[in-house]
C-alpha cells in the first residue's frame, strides 16, 4: 500500500515529464527524419498508406546536409567554445561571491543571497536588454570613460563576443553560486584549523582543503551554467555580433527564417547528443559522491 | 618524566575577553617538558579558550604565552611548533590516512623519502599501517582517533594539545583509549596538555590537573592532590562527591582545632591549625568514603553524627547511602560491598557515622 502510494508520487513528476519532455522530443526526433515542403506542417509524413502500400519513408538527408554544410560543425564548435570560456569566467566570479556568502555571519548569509536571487525576479529579456543600453557605443560604460576622459572613442563592445560572455556571466551567475555556497557553508570550520594547526599558510589551505572538498559545488555549478549556455540564442541574439556564431541561433533561423523545421530538428538532435556526454559524466560524479 | 624543573610552556597572566564576556580571566601556568597536564573545567570555564590560545586559533587579549623560552603570543598557529588534536578529529575526508597524516610534514620541506618513513612510523605507533590507504569515512571512531593523534604527533611538536580527547569516543573503548594515549604520548615524550570536562579522564591521564572555573584556575596539583587536598568549595565538590559541613571555629590549636557545627551533636575536628580566628566561619569538606557507618555509637568524643538512612544507591562493588541528620542535611556514605551475604543496612535504619580528624579537609574559598 505504501509502496504503491510511494510509486503514485513519483509518477506525477514523471508523467509531467513523459508528457512535456519526452513526446514533444521524439515529435522533434520524427521531424528531423523527414523532408521539407511548403505546406502545413511544412514536413512530409514518415509513414504513409497508398495504394494498399505502407510507405515509411525515414530522411537522413537532414543529417547528412548537417555534416556537409560546415557552417553546422563551426557552430557547434563555437558553442561549445563560448560556453566553456563562458562557464570559466562565470566560475571566477562566482566562487569567491559564494565564499564571502559562506564566511559571512549567519543573519547577514541570508542578506547576500537574497540580493544573488533578487534580479531573477525581473525578466531575463530585459536584464539582457538593459546590458544593450550599458554596453553600445554611447552606453553607460562608454559615456563615462569619455566623460572622465580615459577614452576619445567608444570602445565597441556591444555585438562583440566580449559582450555574449558579459551576459552569460551575469544570467548564469546564481546558478554557479547557489551550489558552491550550499557546498562551502557546510565545511566544518575545524577542518580549516586543523590545517593550520599543521603548518599551512591560509592560501595553501584554500587550495589544500577548501578547494577539493567544494569540488562537488563547483562541479554541479559548471554543470548548471555550461549545459544551457550551449543552446543560449537569447544572449548572442541581442549581445553578440554577426560574426558570434552560436548554436541556438542557427536554430532560430532554421526554423523560423528558412522555415525548414527538419533540418532544425535535427540540428537540435544532435545538440541534444553532444550534451549527452557532459550530462552522463555529471551525473556519473553525482551518485559517485552519494555512495561515497 | 625528563627533569620536571625545565619549563615547555609558560603562561604569563594571560586574559581573553570576547566583547563584555571575560572567557580567561589572569592566569598564570608553566607546564614541564615531558609532562600530562589536564586543564579540568566545566562548560564555559574557559578551558577551551585557554587552550586555543596555546594552538594560536585565540590572541590573548593580554599576557603572554612563552613555548620553550620562546614568546609565541602573536606567532600565528601555522608557525608554532604546537600540534592539536581537535575533538571531532577534523580529519581531511577527502584524502587517505597516510595522507592526513602526511599534510603536515609536506608543509616543512622535507624529502618525498623522509616523509614517506615518518608517515611509516607514525601509522606504527598508533597500529593503523593496514589502514594507510583507507579513507576517513572508512574507519571507526576508535581508529579516527588513533589517526588524528598520528597526524598531531607526525611534525613533532615541543607541546602536544588534546581538546576533549575522549568525547567522541562510547564508555567503554574510552577508558580503554585513555592509557593507550597515555602510553603512546609517553614514549613519545612529548609534552602534553588536554582539556576535559570528565575528572575520571583527567585524573587517569594527566601528570597533574589544573582545576578551572570561571575564566581562572582554581587549584594545580597532581590528581591525588586534588582530590585529598582540595583548596576550594568548588574543586571538592567538582572532583567527586564530597559533604560540606558549614561550621564554626572554636578553638585553632598546633595539634588539632575544633569547630562547632549547627548540624551535629558533637565538635568536629580537624588535624593542625586552620587559618582563621575563632568565631570565623569556615567550610570543611568530607569524603563520602572516608566516613565510617554503624549500628552504634563510635567511641570517640568528635566528629560523628546520628541520622536515619533516607535513600541507598547499590552500584554492586559499593553503594552510597544517604543520611539524613535531624537538621534535615544529607551526608552521603559510600561502603564497599566485601562481604556477599552481609546484613547490610536498609533504609530507615537509625545509624551512627564518623570519621578520624585526618580525613576533614578546611577549604578557604
Amino acid at each position: 500500500m505504501s509502496k504503491l502510494g510511494a510509486r503514485s508520487l513519483i509518477a506525477v513528476p514523471y508523467i509531467w515529464l513523459v508528457l512535456f519532455f519526452l513526446v514533444p522530443f521524439i515529435i522533434v526526433v520524427k521531424i528531423s527524419f523527414t523532408e521539407m515542403q511548403y505546406a502545413i506542417p511544412p514536413y512530409t509524413d514518415i509513414v504513409t498508406w497508398a495504394d494498399e502500400a505502407l510507405t515509411i519513408n525515414l530522411n537522413i538527408g537532414n543529417y547528412y546536409y548537417l555534416f556537409t554544410d560546415d557552417l553546422y560543425f563551426w557552430a557547434y564548435i563555437s558553442s561549445v567554445r563560448i560556453a566553456f570560456i563562458a562557464t570559466i569566467c562565470t566560475l571566477l566570479v562566482g566562487y569567491p561571491i559564494a565564499y564571502a556568502i559562506a564566511r559571512a555571519d549567519s543573519a547577514t548569509r541570508n542578506a547576500l543571497l537574497m540580493l544573488v536571487m533578487l534580479p531573477s525576479w525581473t525578466s531575463f529579456l530585459i536584464r539582457i536588454y538593459a546590458w544593450v543600453g550599458i554596453l553600445k557605443n554611447n552606453g553607460l560604460i562608454n559615456n563615462a570613460l569619455i566623460s572622465v576622459g580615459l577614452i576619445d572613442q567608444p570602445v565597441p563592445m556591444l555585438n562583440t563576443e566580449f559582450a555574449v560572455y558579459v551576459g552569460i556571466v551575469y544570467a548564469y551567475l546564481p546558478f554557479m553560486i547557489l551550489p558552491i555556497y550550499a557546498n562551502l557553508v557546510k565545511l566544518d570550520n575545524s577542518l580549516l584549523e586543523a590545517a593550520a594547526d599543521l603548518g599551512s599558510p591560509p592560501w595553501k589551505t584554500f587550495l589544500k582543503v577548501t578547494l577539493p572538498l567544494s569540488k562537488a559545488g563547483i562541479i554541479a555549478g559548471c554543470m548548471l551554467v555550461f549545459i544551457p549556455s550551449v543552446g543560449e540564442f537569447v544572449i548572442p541574439e541581442m549581445l553578440g555580433g554577426a560574426e558570434t556564431l552560436m548554436i541556438g541561433k542557427v536554430l532560430w533561423q532554421e526554423f523560423f527564417n528558412n522555415r525548414d523545421w527538419p533540418v532544425a530538428s535535427a540540428v537540435a538532435v544532435i545538440m541534444l547528443l553532444l550534451l549527452l556526454l557532459p550530462i552522463t559524466l555529471f551525473q556519473r560524479y553525482q551518485s559517485r559522491q552519494l555512495e561515497a | 618524566m625528563s627533569d620536571a624543573a625545565s619549563p615547555m610552556l609558560e603562561i604569563r597572566h594571560i586574559s581573553k575577553r570576547f566583547g563584555e564576556l571575560s572567557a580567561v580571566n589572569n592566569v598564570s601556568l608553566t607546564i614541564n617538558k615531558g609532562e600530562i597536564f589536564a586543564l579540568l573545567g566545566g562548560s564555559g570555564c574557559g578551558k577551551t579558550t585557554l587552550l586555543r590560545m596555546m594552538s594560536g586559533f585565540e590572541t590573548p587579549s593580554e599576557g603572554s604565552l612563552l613555548i620553550d623560552g620562546e614568546d609565541v603570543s602573536k606567532v600565528p598557529p601555522y608557525q608554532r611548533p604546537v600540534n592539536m588534536m581537535f575533538q571531532s578529529y577534523a580529519l581531511f575526508p577527502h584524502l587517505t590516512v597516510a595522507q592526513n597524516v602526511a599534510f603536515g610534514l609536506k608543509q616543512d620541506k622535507l624529502s618525498k623519502a623522509q616523509v614517506q618513513a615518518q608517515v611509516d612510523a607514525m601509522l606504527k605507533l598508533v597500529h593503523m599501517t593496514d589502514y594507510a590507504k583507507r579513507k576517513p569515512n572508512q574507519l571507526s571512531g576508535g581508529q579516527r582517533q588513533r589517526v588524528a593523534l598520528a597526524r598531531s604527533l607526525a611534525k613533532q611538536p615541543k607541546v602536544l594539545l588534546l581538546d576533549e580527547p575522549m568525547a567522541a569516543l562510547d564508555k567503554k573503548l574510552r577508558s580503554q583509549m585513555q592509557l593507550e594515549l597515555v602510553d603512546i604520548v609517553e614514549s613519545v615524550g612529548v609534552t602534553c596538555v588536554m582539556v576535559t570536562h570528565d575528572q575520571e579522564e583527567a585524573m587517569t591521564m594527566a601528570n597533574r590537573v589544573g582545576v578551572m572555573h570561571e575564566g581562572e584556575i582554581m587549584q594545580v596539583g597532581s590528581p591525588s592532590e586534588i582530590y585529598e587536598f582540595p583548596n576550594s568549595r568548588h574543586t571538592a565538590e567538582f572532583i567527586g562527591s564530597v559533604n560540606i559541613f558549614s561550621t564554626k571555629v572554636l578553638h585553632v590549636g598546633a595539634e588539632a582545632s575544633q569547630m562547632s557545627c549547627a548540624d551535629m551533636a558533637c565538635r568536629l575536628t580537624v588535624e593542625g591549625g586552620v587559618n582563621a580566628l575563632e568565631g570565623a566561619q569556615l567550610e570543611v569538606a568530607i569524603r563520602p568514603e572516608k566516613i565510617t557507618m554503624a549500628r552504634t555509637r563510635p567511641e570517640q568524643e568528635d566528629n560523628w553524627v546520628q541520622g536515619k538512612i533516607h535513600d541507598i544507591a547499590y552500584l554492586g562493588g559499593h553503594s552510597v547511602y544517604h543520611i539524613k541528620l535531624p537538621s534535615g542535611m544529607i551526608v552521603m556514605v559510600t561502603t564497599t560491598n566485601i562481604n556477599r551475604h552481609a546484613q547490610r543496612l536498609t533504609w530507615e535504619d537509625d545509624v551512627y557515622l564518623y570519621w578520624s580528624a585526618a580525613s576533614a579537609v578546611v577549604l578557604y574559598q
